[in-house]
């Protein structure tokens, strides 16, 4: 298992979910990616993407504008 | 063909493909959705631009169609492919400058391409004849399957009794008896159909879902191709004009002002890429120079800001001016009046 993080910041969607889409798919089962985002609606879109592809959301965190997200990476 | 047959849904987030994609799951067909951002997709952006806009429960609605129909969806990134599709429609531009006719079989033909990548069968859509004026008409459907390369591989599931049997019908991997003819502007039969399987909550039509296809975006496009003098465009270009007030005072500038705080923050991000000014006296929006301005314009564009600033009825306006290389100063500037602002100013 490896960590990964991705900055997606200043992005708006659903342009974090695609980063996010694209990182994860180079990765292997159980990796965690944590990606950074300050659009609010990463905070539901990505959580959403990660159920409907079966990865799993491990944390979400805001401070400020930033919301950082830890995914664990599902691709069997 | 060995197993299951996969189809790839193209979703947009609207009910029409939400319920085609529905149309075949329910005949045991494995399903996945795609769906493609080109940037001018007025999905989300607003919203997630304008504060005001943000007590409203955000959702991408591909993802939650998807999710509603227990299905994976894959977002592509097409905005660097999508330029010829708007720039050089084939078959023209709509009201606007809508290219829904190259935009629809360009989609198909990035599914098509998908669909052999993944090795699926067939790709389907929740076109129903009749619907759009340019895209959806009996004249074009076939064009559309032709161009893109997927020919009868496309299936319309809302339509698809009104046209050809397409491969997975002749296959007998789907039903045509268990597909339908809708037809025409009404969306009665789809309410019906939606009523049926028990789609309560999905997103309404509110005048297209693309830019492309609203008067004063279009407006504001063409403003840029022209002052450009050549139909180009960057990403940063076609989001920039989603926010604030454009207004072109002279041919060789036009200011960029905030409309409210959340523009202003997204504005805030671009200040280091244009010569930008600040309201210092009172509070104001920020605004973005787009194009080149001697000192005299400067003084104008300054007043404009002060114009929209707190201190619009004040004798004098104190505005930062930032240019690209980060020298700022500070212009002394009374406001314009709103009739010192002609309406051919507002792009």
């Amino acid at each position: 298992m490896t960590n990964h993080a991705l900055d997606a910041r200043y992005l708006l969607c659903p342009l974090p979910v695609i980063r996010t889409q694209n990182k994860i798919k180079n990765l292997n089962t159980g990796d965690l990616l944590v990606v950074i985002c300050t659009d609010p609606g990463a905070i539901n879109d990505i959580p959403m993407w990660c159920r409907i592809n079966g990865h799993k959301v491990i944390n979400t965190a805001t401070a400020g504008n930033e919301i950082t997200i830890t995914i664990e990476a599902n691709n069997n | 063909m060995p197993g299951t047959p996969k189809a790839v849904a193209l979703i947009s987030g609207g009910l029409d493909s939400m319920l085609a994609a529905k149309v075949i799951l329910e005949q045991g067909i494995h399903v996945e959705g795609i769906n493609f951002f080109t940037g001018f997709c007025v999905e989300g952006h607003t919203h997630a631009i304008r504060k005001r806009d943000r007590a409203r429960q955000k959702r991408n609605n591909a993802l939650w169609v998807a999710e509603q129909l227990g299905i994976k969806l894959h977002i592509i990134d097409v905005i660097d492919e999508y330029k010829d599709i708007v720039i050089n429609p084939k078959h023209g531009y709509g009201t606007h400058l809508n290219p829904c006719l190259d935009c629809k079989g360009f989609m198909v033909g990035k599914a098509k391409q998908w669909m052999e990548e993944h090795r699926f069968d067939f790709i389907i859509t929740g076109e129903v004849m009749g619907q759009r004026p340019m895209s959806q008409r009996k004249n074009t459907m076939p064009i559309v399957a032709r161009e893109s390369g997927a020919n009868d591989r496309l299936l319309r599931p809302l339509c698809a009794r009104l046209l050809a049997p397409t491969l997975p019908e002749r296959e007998g991997w789907v039903t045509r008896d268990r597909l339908f003819d809708f037809s025409g502007r009404s969306r009665k039969p789809q309410m019906a159909l939606a009523q049926r399987y028990g789609f309560k909550d999905y997103a309404q039509p509110a005048g297209g879902c693309c830019f492309l296809t609203n008067e004063h975006y279009a407006a504001k496009l063409t403003d840029l191709w022209q002052t450009r003098g050549s139909k180009a465009y960057e990403l940063d270009d076609i989001m920039l004009l989603k926010v604030g007030r454009h207004l072109r005072p002279r041919p060789h500038f036009k200011l960029i002002i905030a409309r409210e705080e959340g523009e202003n923050n997204f504005l805030e991000g671009y200040r280091r890429q244009y010569t930008h000014f600040r309201p210092l006296s009172h509070n104001g929006p920020i605004a973005l120079l787009d194009g080149t301005a001697d000192a005299t314009d400067l003084q104008l564009a300054a007043r404009l800001v002060a114009r929209y600033s707190q201190g619009r009825a004040a004798h004098s306006v104190q505005v930062g001016v930032t240019e690209k290389n980060g020298n700022t100063r500070t212009l002394d500037v009374m406001p314009l009046s709103n009739n010192d602002i002609p309406q051919k100013w507002y792009i």
